[in-house]
């Protein structure tokens, strides 16, 4: 059941470009809902915001009186009082703008603190959510897939979050401020520069759609190159065995070359929109420049001729005064910037949506159903046997099992286990196990043999319900197991898996992860039951050495006493050892069976075991082929049947 | 960084052009206000609308011009970063090939390929950006202040204050900013990290029913990452109102001064506006030089990990070898041989091992978890060079061979073997690239692998999926074994390779190498007795020392390890018959 850790490979990086969510609306109002608590605060950044954008605009604006002040001024020559007006514009001017400056400090730090806050909750829901989703879902989803959740979907989210919403309300703003100002200066002008802006739209859009084929061409590359890697430096040494170091160079080359072309037009087509625009805004600026002053002097100012007249064509607004046509200019210059801005954060926020989405399809994913009601309680047992529940730890558990009457027994928690008929599939299609029966009774140590994909690990999956299988055709203690509270059933049981897993912190740590709150003492002797004690003695610091990731600083064998420590250390009734110590040689596994043995002392046991001398002490040998059981029996009885187990068995001497 | 840059020679000539185009763009942009003015000053003020045609029209132009030069520029550097990058990810991954075993333990696999990805893709972005900005930043900045000058050098003044005011106040914050980053990365990390480790053990967490205590480790690492992130940005966002602060301030001072200015004759309205133009362009560039700075030391951690793979020198290598030199024979000869391992403790692990196999010999080697097994066979194929003492193998020291010469001649089935993605075939011409579809099928014949790859829909041609997943443990290794005969070694190696290969299985593979590699010298290594025992020779290894070497019987007789092991693997068995 091992899936390799792939690491997080780039793909947190670049925009993704071209991505578009099946449902924004709904994404998106999801999305506020987790700023719903903060509506205040929310309020308050979008009134700075416009504070902010409008001080922006309106500093462009005062221009327009100043500079119509100096040039009234020059058309006359008079200059008396002119530097006292400007004063004045100036000192309203510096006001907003400071104002502007301070709004825009004021919503980037409330932004920064609420997106960061959001953010944090959103991981930790999808974190929380992951934890509680059933073993099935890690089957059809890779590490890498999952990671990706949390890395390059959480970012994208937090750019469009923290920076893109904002800019895109800053953009908005203020390309309707601008467009209102325009208006009020010159609607002709307007009218025109619509026109044009139309034009360089169509081109933003024609590139964009470009750039996001491109983008997702380079993103299939990179997929390739990276995979590449992956796989080819993880058998680096199997690469070397066999010489292949020259092959391997060219393919890769091959790949890598494929890359660069592929990235280098996602990246001419992303880069070249900046140009485009900034410079059709000079043409157009140019052009509405001459346009302008085509209508300044070929429109007779018509209140020289008659007042109601220039009434009239002044509703019109067709006039313009030399610092109205040079303010009209600068407003050209910032119309289109915003603009184009604003289609990009809209891809952006599109992208950041499509990602959101993912993580809350896995925020949405029905967590693992437990309808479990028979809980796992500490209890007493009286002179009589009765079985009363109580809170102190008595190391008796009984199953507290509330019944529909109103009335709740207790039953003692033993570890009896029972497969009546079983079939079991993963997918619905192909059948794992085939009419499994089976009883193990308290105490008893059950195997299980066969080949790799027979079901052996199939049947433990289904006694501590990482799968589910119909009413009724499983029972623990005589207990339907659907009717366990999952947790309590688990808690019941400990696994020794073929792969261990252990976590970074010290060796300490990792043995307590079966029991949270245990002593050094219970450590330490469960650490020797193991035969680990021994070893973590010469680790440099003992108990307390840090193991890193993984704990690759151990060898396959040492983790697996480690884990088998973990599970002695949790103390259950009933212990699942999964080819526990497939990697500990058999004259160390032979040190340890006394230990192995002491913890199997009063337990029921299952043990799925590859090598037979493990399994050949156990109460029950069933051997799996194809799902079913084709032979059980102990040891004795199965080789005097000389069936698949005696082949199996003697195949080790058959040539002797 | 710069160790970097002579990847970047083969498209050097878009390093060169892309800026080169950038010039003509800044030139463009920089003339364009100026021509804004005069279009203001002298055509629209004097009335003379022939003058704004003309200059109108020189401004359309130097806009076209400006946008065709731009675009170059953002072709240009696309090809020279992603040219560079390429270059990069293609020195590291030939650089990897060429490690020894001894190399690649030294870095993990997971650093190895967050090198070749992440850490490239950063370098590259940051190439790209400097191709365009680190030219155009400073370029702009020069020619804005050259024409604000030559709009008017008094209104230029204002620069003097502001420019240098400016510079501080940005240095420090970034100094302050960027050891903040570097937590917040490194937070970063550890935090997926923790991700990580939890999905790998996602079994474990919910057999213990430890999800609560996960999510409260999650849920610390999450904070402390959203602390980090605020502590760093909490600065960060001080530069942009801080830089609008001194823009507006700016353009406040020189519409005051110009005025003056204006009203005493010196200057002209439209030229105000343009010189506010240059305001903007020349704080803007001084931003962005910043920035390129902060870029350049937020990449330098990836190019350092980069300059760490590229700067290993490969401790294997040809230097001594003989290339006419080929393995004639299979003996094979340890000589006081001693083994660390330069990533380890610095203790021994195999001590003065002296050993002599002849040619065609089986050899079995038993011992327990750590008692050097792999570490002394990987000798032979010199995946690591003895630390002491020498291996001969065909009567030459191993070193005097080339690693192509050497390494097909001995054959080494790894213990954590691997498939890769693609058909069954060619997987095992992995072993040999010319082999026939006869060649092919006998050696999975004799690998016992033949039978379940013809079960097979697509037979042969069945593909693997990456890592070869589809296939199962044992069908995997014997696949492993028969690429490993595709080569036709005369030194075979099986490094516990039938681990998970039932008994009978495993003996008929190891009764069809016997049948048709007579010649080959065939090594062993085993946990089962019974996989060794027939051997002309076990090795029973113990902590890095050779205990014993004999047959089956004598060893039986007279070895206490091997006797235990046997004992453990035999008791209680067959007591029925």
């Amino acid at each position: 059941m091992s899936k390799k850790p792939l690491p997080p490979v780039g793909k947190g990086h670049g925009k993704r470009a071209g991505e578009k969510p099946s449902n924004p609306l709904k994404t998106f109002k999801r999305l506020i809902s987790y700023f719903a608590s903060n509506k205040f605060t929310l309020i308050l950044i979008f009134i700075l915001v416009l504070f902010s954008s409008g001080a922006s605009i309106f500093g462009t604006y005062m221009l327009q009186p100043i500079i119509n002040t100096l040039a009234d001024a020059l058309k006359v020559q008079n200059f008396d009082g002119v530097m006292s007006t400007i004063a004045k514009y100036l000192v309203i001017m510096g006001i907003v703008y400071i104002v502007g400056v301070i709004a825009q400090y004021v919503y980037r730090k409330k932004m920064l603190i609420f997106s960061q806050n959001t953010l944090c909750i959103i991981r930790k829901e999808l974190f929380e959510k992951m934890q509680d989703l059933p073993i099935r879902f890690f089957d059809t989803h890779t590490h890498g897939e999952l990671m990706s959740r949390f890395t390059s979907d959480v970012d994208t989210l937090r750019e469009a979050i923290s920076e893109g919403l904002v800019q895109m309300i800053t953009s908005a703003l203020t390309v309707v401020g601008t467009l209102v100002m325009m208006l009020t200066i010159s609607p002709l002008l307007t009218c025109f520069v619509l026109i044009m802006t139309m034009v360089v739209m169509v081109l933003v859009k024609v590139i964009g759609k470009k750039s996001a084929s491109f983008f997702r061409k380079q993103q299939e590359a990179v997929g390739k190159v990276n995979g590449y890697i992956e796989e080819l430096i993880e058998g680096q040494k199997v690469v070397k065995v066999f010489c292949r170091e020259n092959k391997t160079k060219e393919e890769f080359s091959q790949l890598n070359e494929n890359f660069r072309k592929a990235a280098t037009n996602a990246h001419t087509f992303a880069s070249i929109l900046m140009p485009i625009t900034n410079n059709l805004s000079y043409v157009n600026y140019a052009i509405t420049a001459i346009l302008g002053a085509v209508i300044i002097l070929s429109i007779p100012d018509f209140s020289a001729i008659s007042p109601v007249l220039a009434f009239f064509i002044g509703g019109l607004k067709l006039a313009l005064s030399i610092g109205a046509l040079v303010s009209f200019l600068q407003y050209t210059r910032q119309f289109y910037m915003p603009l184009t801005q604003l289609a990009q954060q809209f891809n952006h926020l599109l992208a950041a949506l499509a990602g959101a989405e993912r993580i809350f399809a896995i925020i949405d994913e029905t967590p693992e159903v437990d309808n479990g009601y028979v809980r796992l309680v500490n209890a007493k047992l009286d002179k009589d046997g009765n079985i009363s529940p109580c809170s102190e730890r008595t190391g008796i558990w009984a199953w507290e099992h509330p019944h529909e009457t109103g009335e709740t027994t207790y039953t003692l928690l033993k570890g009896d286990v029972v497969f009546d008929d079983v079939t079991f599939s993963y997918d619905g299609k192909k059948d794992v196990l085939k009419n499994v029966s089976l009883f193990a009774n308290h105490g008893q140590k059950i195997a299980f043999v066969g080949s790799t994909g027979a079901g052996k690990t199939t049947i433990t999956n289904l006694i501590n319900r990482f799968y589910d299988v119909p009413d009724g055709k499983i029972r623990y203690d005589g207990i339907n197991i659907k009717k366990i509270k999952k947790d309590d059933l688990r808690r019941s049981l400990a696994m020794v898996l073929q792969d261990t897993h252990l976590f970074t912190g010290t060796v300490r740590e990792n043995i307590a992860y079966g029991k949270l709150d245990a002593t050094d003492d219970e450590i330490i002797a469960a650490a020797k039951l193991s035969n680990a004690h021994s070893f973590i003695e010469r680790l440099p610091e003992g108990y307390d050495t840090m193991l890193t990731s993984d704990g690759a600083n151990l060898s396959q064998g040492q983790r697996q006493l480690l884990a088998i420590a973990r599970a002695a250390v949790a103390n259950p009734p009933v212990l699942i050892l999964d080819e526990a110590t497939s990697s500990i040689d058999t004259r160390t596994e032979r040190l340890i069976e006394k230990g192995m043995d002491q913890l199997m002392e009063g337990r029921t046991v299952f043990v799925i075991a590859h090598r037979l001398s493990t399994v050949r002490n156990a109460d029950a040998i069933m051997v799996l082929e194809h799902g079913e059981i084709i032979e059980r029996g102990n040891h004795e009885q199965l080789i005097s049947q000389k069936g698949k187990y005696y082949q199996l068995y003697t195949g080790q001497f058959e040539l002797d | 960084m710069l160790k970097l840059l002579k990847y970047a020679k083969k498209y050097g000539i878009y390093a060169i052009l892309s800026p080169l185009a950038i010039i003509g763009e800044v030139c463009m942009e920089v003339r364009i206000p100026f021509i804004m003015g005069r279009i203001v000053d002298e055509g629209i003020r004097a009335g003379d609308i022939d003058a704004i045609k003309s200059l109108g029209l020189q401004m359309v132009i130097m806009a076209l011009f400006s946008l065709l030069c731009g675009a170059l520029a953002s072709r240009f550097a696309a090809l020279a970063g992603m040219g560079f990058g390429s270059e990069v990810r293609k020195a590291i991954f030939n650089k990897v090939q060429d490690f020894s075993f001894g190399n690649i333990d030294s870095f993990s696999t997971a650093s190895l390929i967050t090198r070749m990805t992440t850490d490239i893709n950063m370098v590259q972005m940051t190439f790209m950006m400097m191709c365009r900005m680190f030219v155009r930043s400073p370029f702009m900045f020069i020619a804005a202040i050259y024409y604000a000058v030559k709009v008017n050098g008094n209104l230029a003044m204002v620069f003097l204050f502001v420019i240098p005011f400016m510079a501080i106040v940005i240095f420090a914050v970034a100094s302050k900013t960027l050891p903040r980053f570097k937590v917040m990365f490194e937070k970063y990390d550890l935090f997926n990290a923790k991700i990580q480790e939890n999905l790998i053990s996602i079994r474990v967490v919910k057999a213990f029913v430890r999800s609560k205590h996960e999510k409260d480790k999650f849920n610390y690492s999450n904070e402390d990452l959203k602390n980090a992130s605020i502590r760093a940005e909490k600065l960060m966002i001080l530069t942009s109102p801080f830089m609008m602060l001194m823009m507006n301030g700016c353009i406040i001072a020189v519409l005051w001064f110009g005025s003056r200015l204006i009203t005493q004759g010196q200057m002209e309205v439209g030229m105000l506006s343009s010189f506010i133009s240059y305001v903007t362009q020349i704080l803007m560039s001084l931003m962005m030089i910043t920035a390129i700075f902060v870029m350049a030391v937020m990449s330098k951690a990836s190019a350092n990990r980069i300059n760490e793979v590229l700067a290993v020198i490969p401790d294997i290598s040809d230097s001594q070898a003989d290339p006419s030199l080929k393995v004639e024979n299979g003996s094979i000869e340890f000589k006081n041989v001693s083994f660390r391992y330069s990533t380890g403790t610095g203790k021994d692990v195999l001590q003065n091992i002296n050993l002599k196999i002849n040619s065609g010999e089986t050899i079995g080697i038993i011992g327990g978890t750590g008692s050097s097994k792999t570490t002394l066979v990987q000798l032979i194929p010199r995946l690591y060079d003895t630390s002491d003492g020498e291996v001969i193998v065909s009567g030459h020291n191993v070193k005097e061979y080339t690693l192509n010469n050497l390494r097909d001649s001995v054959s080494m089935v790894l213990q954590k073997n691997l498939l890769f993605s693609g058909t069954i075939a060619e997987n095992l011409r992995w072993g040999d690239e010319n082999a026939t579809d006869e060649e092919i099928r006998a050696a999975c014949e004799v690998a016992q692998a033949k039978d379940f790859v013809e079960s097979f829909p697509d037979g042969f041609e069945t593909d693997l999926g990456q890592g070869g997943v589809n296939v199962s443990g044992g069908q995997k290794q014997r696949l492993c074994i028969a690429r490993a005969l595709l080569k036709k070694p005369k030194i075979l190696i099986l490094d516990d390779s039938t681990s998970a290969v039932d008994t009978a299985t495993d003996a008929n593979i190891r009764e069809g190498l016997s049948k048709t590699l007579a010649d080959t010298t065939k090594i062993i290594i085993a946990q089962r007795i019974s996989s060794v025992e027939h051997a002309d020779k076990i090795i029973v290894l113990d902590n890095g020392r050779i205990n014993a070497v004999g047959t089956h019987n004598e060893l039986l007789n007279n070895n206490e390890i091997y006797k235990e092991v046997y004992q453990s693997q035999l008791e209680g068995s067959v007591v029925n018959e």
